[in-house]
């Protein structure tokens, strides 16, 4: 039997916390109450029907595609104090679809694939979507009102697909006769990410995740992080081995790309890392 | 170290002050307007 790990018993407990408005999985609505004003650190949909905050990159392209606003400072700031303090800890521990990805590497397959040739340079293509999708459409593709869409949201988000479409159009009759075009897109990419994320680890959080970029910039200067003691380190590559991230933790421990599973701290023959706040690293 | 540390803590004292300022504008209710109903482009229908 699978052991329980403690990052993946917080992951379920704070993905059923965050979207444990269960009357909206029996009745098919989402709740409307205040909490929803809050965002949440992780991409967790707002239109899962158990979703009890907002998405911070739904949010954010909400007030961007306003036509009062175009600028966001509650959100943006909200994204930077959460980058402040944990950096990209939320991908790791706290984000609703990183945990899916992390149950469907579980799932056996022929061959897993660790690295490919166009890793790094994909590495970039979540920062092109955050400033794409996620801040330059909304602005600048307006209606006749002068409010914008949340194209990413719209044309990429697949959590949106798993945690908000599916459980609604399962329960919500009425929402079952609009599906068109759009929802067939949708599920098409979540199905090759499904895909993916059983041969490749976390495929989405690597490539595509706008949060996940955002939280990377924070990542070498927050204040969680980890600390490799360069008197016990050897350099012997063992943590570089195990990390799913493709990054050598005993060189660069904050690294953007690090979602702090601590796989690596575990794997240390030497214990020679420690994670943890205000620490040199 | 002390030199990052401190960029931190300026970091996360802008952060909480664009917050403050986003929650004073009146941000919050266009996040929660959105959030409140059913957004059919998020899901995949819109």
């Amino acid at each position: 039997m699978a052991k329980l790990s403690l990052r993946g018993a917080v992951q379920a407990v704070w993905t059923l916390i965050s979207n444990s408005y269960v009357a909206g999985f029996i009745q098919g609505k989402i709740y409307k109450g205040a909490l929803k004003q809050i965002c949440v650190p992780g991409l967790n949909c707002y239109s899962c029907p158990g979703a009890l905050g907002s998405c911070p990159i739904g949010a954010l392209q909400a007030v961007v595609g306003s036509w009062e606003y175009k600028i966001s400072l509650y959100v943006a700031g909200f994204l930077m104090l959460i980058g402040a303090a944990v950096g990209r800890f939320v991908c790791g521990w706290l984000c609703p679809f990183g945990w899916i990805q992390d149950l469907l590497y579980k799932i056996p397959f022929i061959r897993k694939i660790k690295s490919f040739n166009l890793d790094r340079p994909l590495r970039f293509l979540k920062y092109i979507i955050l400033l794409v999708f996620v801040i330059l459409m909304p602005l600048l593709i307006i209606d006749i009102i002068g409010q914008g869409m949340p194209y990413f949201c719209k044309l990429i988000c697949p959590s949106g697909t798993l945690m908000g479409g599916w459980p609604l159009l399962l329960t919500n009759e009425a929402l079952r006769d609009t599906i068109g075009w759009l929802f067939i897109w949708k599920n098409v990419i979540l199905v090759i990410l499904v895909f993916l994320s059983i041969i490749i680890y976390r495929p989405f959080c690597k490539y595509i995740c706008p949060l996940g970029a955002i939280y990377s910039v924070f990542n070498p200067v927050s204040f969680y992080r980890l600390k490799v003691d360069k008197k016990t380190c050897i350099k012997c590559g063992l943590c570089s081995e195990v990390c799913e991230m493709n990054i050598k933790p005993y060189e660069t421990p904050n690294h953007p790309e690090c979602i702090r599973c601590g796989v690596c701290k575990k794997a240390c023959p030497h214990k020679a890392m420690r994670f943890g706040f205000f620490q040199n690293g | 170290m002390k030199g990052r540390l401190w960029i931190t803590f300026a970091v996360a004292f802008f952060s909480v002050c664009l917050m403050v300022m986003g929650v004073i504008r009146g941000e919050v209710g266009i996040v929660f307007k959105k959030a409140i109903n059913v957004c059919l482009e998020c899901i995949g229908i819109g």
